[in-house]
């Protein structure tokens, strides 16, 4: 809360009010002082307060009264609301508690008492504040152009990145091609308290040993031949913020040693320095591969593997999550269509029966492919069946050849029946020239049936 | 100026106006009168003295003589809300006041030790200052401005300012300054 927490203190009593907000300005809170009841709710309606400590006993509406009107439809505050009560009217105070005030505190408070009880509301507030917050700022990303789903799995993938991200704790993304690890590695940072600090991604599969080395830990002038200046590495890029190491399970045993010791001393030295550099960098690291078993096959160190395992976040597979299909849909025809700046398409009932039946092996990513596909083929406004690149029976669950040789040979057959085998039009279609396709038909042994 | 309420050890007071003159630079002096025991505070229910009550007269002296005024006195102070205080201060103002009667001791069966009330007396004194100058209470549990409502609390913390209270009460004492306060 960044705010100073509003308390609003309701008596009768001018000197227990101005004693009370004396007390808790010296705390830093902002107070508010109402001198009725009626002067509580209208204050109530014109601004939302975190306290309302209300007296019990006061001419005309009570604090009972006056706590039932401020619960009502009418004002309905959120604030917590705390009894102020003297001896004798204890049992009035715990009926207050049973219909809907925090607590009560006998009159006079003990200052600790007091305190306490404060401290112990706006701590929950924030609390209640800052989860909300994070929920909404997921939300946000769920709607727009980050993670995208409202599937249960999905949604436990959002409570771990939520329950993770305020932490320092490294995290471990699990999930196949294209499901969007990146994306969750991303969610963490931007709200994890490092959100204002770099995000920095390494694709560890994508580079060989020797690049990757120094593009992690950068290298100084003279290192090796062609170091003609002295280079940061990511991890120094990184500091102060998150490093995500995507592809991990394909890095090699001696990048692997390099890393641990990273992660171990939390410091670096750049190739061919002398020098020591500290580093404050979260490590977030993703693998499509199943670790465990690398380790088996010696090809992953089990030490390593622990200090990146300290949290496992799993992104589900597309097929596993089909709902969230629809709603990923409507998401990209949204931004392919402002980015070629044309009207959202619509998507046929039969094209979205394919979308939904379809086995996704590319997951997420694929489908955004399709879309964007279709989109730039399709003329219409409506994507229908013969703008998406599979046909029904793909998408009934006809399992795919593995070779490419064989995919090649089904893909030409289903162009030449959806041009009635006119082998020009199939030409253009495919984006080869007629020879070509006799000379594949031929390899392939592809003829017209009948 | 600390000025003595009632009955109080000036030696105790002496040592007080010295160790706050080190601790935050400013020049404190034992006023040469004492002002009489506050009876016209004293509530025969709470068997206390109003603190408000007393701060309303330390205004007035400030008033007439133009200085800041730390009112130090034995009696038990409260205010209306809380079943005690150690101390108040005029939030932004130019007078606070501190009580002996929960500092020392023996009030918790405790042997005298005149060493260690005074340092609960310039950890409260400072405190109450911190407020005269705007300073609401720290987190810091080693700040002098962390909430006493206990003297476990009092006595754990230190008499210092952490830096961004101490910044904060050197900044606030130079703008008191710059207005010829």
């Amino acid at each position: 809360m960044s705010r100073k927490p509003r308390i609003l203190v309701v008596d009768d009593e001018a000197p227990m009010r101005e004693s009370l907000k004396d007390w808790l300005t010296e705390d830093g809170y902002e107070v508010g002082l109402a001198a009725s009841g009626e002067e509580a709710i209208a204050l109530a309606k014109e601004r939302s307060w975190d306290v309302i400590l209300l007296d019990l006993k006061m001419p005309g509406m009570d604090g009972l009264e006056t706590l039932r009107r401020l619960k009502d439809e009418d004002v309905n505050t959120d604030a917590e609301i705390l009894m102020m009560t003297a001896y004798g009217t204890i049992e009035t105070a715990v009926q207050a508690m049973k219909e809907g005030a925090f607590d009560y505190l006998l009159k006079p408070f003990d200052p600790d008492e007091v305190e306490m009880e404060i401290k112990r509301i706006v701590s929950h507030r924030e609390l209640v504040l800052e989860n909300l917050l994070l929920r909404q700022k997921l939300e946000e990303r769920a709607e727009f152009d980050e993670i995208i789903g409202r599937s249960e799995p999905m949604q436990k993938v959002f409570d771990l990145i939520q329950r993770v991200a305020p932490t320092d704790s490294t995290v471990l993304i699990t999930g196949e091609s294209g499901t969007g690890k990146e994306l969750v590695a991303k969610a963490i940072h931007a709200n994890s308290p490092r959100c204002y600090m770099p995000f920095i991604a390494v694709s560890c599969g994508a580079l060989p040993e020797s690049i990757l080395e120094s593009e992690l830990f950068g290298y100084e002038k003279g290192a090796f031949t062609g170091a003609d200046r002295t280079k940061r590495g990511r991890f120094e890029l990184a500091h102060g913020g998150t490093l995500f190491l995507d592809e991990i399970g394909d890095i090699s045993l001696k990048t692997q040693v390099d890393l641990l010791r990273v992660l171990q001393e939390k410091e670096i030295t750049r190739l061919g320095g002398q020098e020591t550099i500290k580093v404050d960098v979260r490590i977030l690291a993703a693998t499509n591969r199943d670790l465990k078993r690398a380790i088996q096959e010696n090809r992953f160190r089990e030490d390593l593997y622990y200090r990146l395992n300290v949290i496992t976040i799993h992104v589900p597979p597309l097929r596993h999550r089909k709902e969230d299909i629809p709603l990923l849909v409507e998401a990209f025809i949204r931004k392919y269509s402002l980015e070629m700046n044309r009207e959202p398409a619509r998507v046929s009932p039969s094209a979205m029966k394919l979308l939904m039946e379809y086995d996704w092996p590319g997951n997420v990513r694929e489908l955004e492919n399709v879309i964007e596909r279709a989109m730039v083929i399709g003329k219409g406004r409506e994507i229908t069946p013969e703008d998406l690149p599979f046909s029904p029976r793909d998408a009934a669950g006809v399992e795919m050849p593995k070779s490419l040789r064989a995919v090649e040979k089904m893909h030409i057959e289903r162009i030449l029946e959806e041009t009635q085998w006119n082998i020009s039009q199939a030409a253009r279609v495919l984006e080869i020239d007629r020879q070509t396709l006799y000379n594949k038909m031929k390899r392939y042994g592809i003829a017209k049936r009948g | 100026m600390i000025c003595p309420i009632g009955p109080v050890d000036r030696l105790l007071l002496h040592q007080l106006a010295r160790r706050i003159t080190a601790r935050c630079g400013l020049l404190c002096r034992v006023s040469s009168t004492k002002l009489d025991n506050p009876r016209y505070a004293y509530n025969e229910t709470r068997r206390q003295y109003d603190s408000k009550t007393i701060l309303h007269c330390l205004k007035q002296r400030s008033k007439e003589k133009g200085e800041w005024v730390l009112g130090v006195t034995s009696v038990d102070l409260y205010v209306p809300i809380l079943k005690f205080v150690f101390g108040l201060a005029e939030v932004e103002g130019r007078c606070a006041l501190i009580s002996l009667h929960r500092l020392r001791p023996e009030f918790y069966d405790a042997p005298p030790q005149d060493a260690l009330l005074l340092e609960r007396m310039e950890k409260t004194a400072l405190h109450e200052l911190g407020h005269a100058l705007g300073l609401t209470h720290c987190r810091d549990r080693r700040c002098v401005m962390y909430s006493s409502t206990h003297i476990e609390h009092t006595d754990q913390k230190g008499p210092e300012f952490c830096p961004s209270c101490g910044e904060l009460f050197k900044w606030r004492v130079r703008k008191q300054k710059e207005r010829g306060d």
